[in-house]
């Protein structure tokens, strides 16, 4: 999932400004199950700025409402009314729910209230952590289920650089080495031989390397009618 | 050096790259190279006073390449002014800075101003140095910068497959392993990849456990991988027992023995129990020279030990910042004088 942490409340204060009235809108998906941006967040948000801009002097109308997914037209459709009538919304969506609504209501203000952190998932409760870089063209095949091009820290794809030591990067002793990782996994399932062969240079084309991506699929697109 | 001996031998002479240090390697010499380190400033002169103090005591000179992620010189820039001197530099290129096109075209011009040697490595994250915020590269890694500047030689092709119209870039291929580092076990296999890859000639992390760096060696044996490439077991000189005790800890992939510790430690036994602030700059100054007397007496003796070993080609000594222990260390190790080719 799409893992995003909240911004600091002085910052959206600052993304907030002078507007009067303010949407505090929450997404149902990613950002719910990572306790960023879901129903109660929005909740919490808005009252945290209603209480801090109160303090200023500054009583601004501040609610909230949560769509179960803001990258999708469909359910952002249903809080277009009470869209029409804010002057600015503050998006507790990742980055895409943000460009979804400034696309789909070109004539609304939006900010965003959150940093869209990484693809990942929770390795415990309460720790999340990086999975997917979302290259374009997996080679997860190659290295035994662990990424890394997301988990190695230089991205390299023939073993450990020099500073692997004791199981973890040399960036941080709380980041394990994705290469320590990829070489206990196969070992443990005798396949040590797959780290033999010199891998080539990665095509990054696939990744953003190659500019923004578009995926077409023709068998699933709307003919003419239908559309 | 039966692989070299097969490859391409035009405009060489028969070498590869027709370097000093491929000359003094395939001649059998057991072979020295220092390292310097450019300034963190564009002044020449810098270079040009640390290549006085290297000149004659070694086979050829690293030139680091942002290390430690702080920007300094680059390596070609410090490079032509070592070639203008009359030494002959080692060029290193990180992974972390430039992506494939950037790489080829640095090579295409440090040929042209005389290069003949590049080390080729991963480098260090850009986190640790004094632009942290910086976007890193990393297109490809070191294994695949082997492989490409080989092939840009052999093959006489860019990386992408387009063949040279004019003059290739003839390299001498280095990489570097780190013996100690994780997974141990993967290390002299992540060695043959490089060599695989095409490395002619390696240098290794700063070895201070001779025992355990001979273990490695017997698995590079084993691979028969001395045989296809020309192993410089790196050393350093330890300044004092608190750079020792900070490699000991802090440096990944570096052994280094408890007694050596003791014994830069014993070096300074007659001030021992003297605060600093209480003793007198001569005092300090006897002091530091009694540390540094013993870390090159320490220097010298891993060299004579990694000479013993079957399949040690040469010596990299490391002494950057303070490249006046180059002189004392190579006559001491009995690597004085030079071969001349």
């Amino acid at each position: 999932m799409i893992v995003a942490e909240q911004k600091k409340l002085d910052e959206l204060k600052t993304l907030i400004g002078e507007a009067e009235k303010v949407l505090v809108l929450g997404c149902g998906t990613c950002v719910t199950v990572c306790f960023a941006g879901g129903a109660r967040e929005a909740a919490i948000v808005a009252s945290s700025l209603r209480m801090a801009t109160k303090l200023n002097g500054d009583d601004k109308a501040i609610s909230d409402a949560t769509v179960q997914r803001q990258c999708e037209w469909e359910y952002l459709d249903q809080v277009a009314e009470q869209i029409k009538d804010i002057d600015v919304v503050l998006s507790l969506g990742c980055g895409i729910g943000v460009q979804a609504i400034a696309e789909r209501f070109p004539q609304a203000w939006v900010v965003p209230g959150l940093n869209t952190t990484f693809l990942g998932l929770p390795e415990e409760q309460g720790v999340w952590v990086e999975r997917c870089a979302a290259c374009g063209d997996c080679i997860l095949g190659l290295t035994g289920g662990i990424c890394p091009i997301a988990r190695c820290s230089k991205s390299l794809l023939n073993g450990p650089c020099g500073g692997s030591e004791d199981g973890h990067c040399e960036i941080n002793l709380d980041i394990p080495c994705a290469w320590q990782l990829i070489y206990d996994r196969l070992q443990s399932m005798d396949r040590l031989d797959m780290l033999l062969e010199v891998r080539p240079p990665k095509n990054w084309r696939t990744s953003r390397d190659g500019g923004p991506r578009k995926i077409v699929r023709p068998d699933l697109r709307l003919t003419e009618e239908e559309a | 050096m039966e692989k070299q001996l097969e490859q391409v031998k035009e405009n060489t002479n028969g070498y590869l790259a027709g370097s000093n240090l491929e000359k003094v390697l395939c001649a059998g010499h057991f072979a020295a190279t220092g390292e310097l380190g450019p300034p963190q400033s564009a002044d020449g002169e810098v270079i040009r006073k640390k290549a006085a103090l290297l000149r004659g005591f070694v086979d050829a000179v690293n030139l680091t390449d942002n290390q430690t992620a702080i920007v300094r010189m680059s390596s070609i820039g410090a490079g032509t002014i070592l070639v203008q001197e009359g030494l002959e530099p080692i060029i290193q290129m990180t992974c972390r800075d430039r992506n494939r096109l950037a790489i080829q075209s640095d090579l295409l011009g440090a040929y042209a101003l005389g290069m003949r040697n590049l080390l080729c490595l991963t480098g260090d994250h850009q986190t640790f140095g004094n632009h942290p915020g910086s976007k890193n590269v990393f297109d490809m890694d070191s294994v695949q910068m082997v492989q490409m500047v080989a092939e840009m030689r052999d093959k006489k092709v860019f990386q992408c497959g387009d063949a040279f119209k004019g003059q290739e870039p003839r390299f001498f291929v280095g990489a570097a392993e780190s013996p100690f580092a994780g997974p141990v076990e993967f290390r002299p296999y992540r060695l043959a990849k490089k060599i695989r890859a095409g490395a002619n000639f390696v240098q290794t992390q700063l070895i201070f456990d001779v025992p355990a760096f001979d273990k490695f060696m017997q698995k590079v044996r084993e691979l028969g991988l001395h045989k296809q490439a020309f192993i410089l077991a790196g050393v350093g000189p330890l300044k004092s027992p608190a750079m020792a005790r900070h490699m000991k800890e802090n440096v990944p992939g570096i052994l280094l023995p408890d007694e050596l510790v003791q014994r830069m430690n014993a070096a300074g036994a007659p001030w021992a129990g003297k605060k600093l602030e209480e003793m007198s700059k001569e005092e300090k100054k006897a002091r530091m020279d009694a540390f540094k007397e013993e870390g090159i007496k320490i220097c010298i003796e891993t060299i004579q030990q990694l000479r013993q070993i079957e399949g040690v080609a040469g010596v990299h000594i490391m002494a950057i910042e303070w490249e006046e222990a180059i002189k004392p260390i190579v006559q001491g190790a009995g690597l004085y004088p030079r071969p001349v080719l």
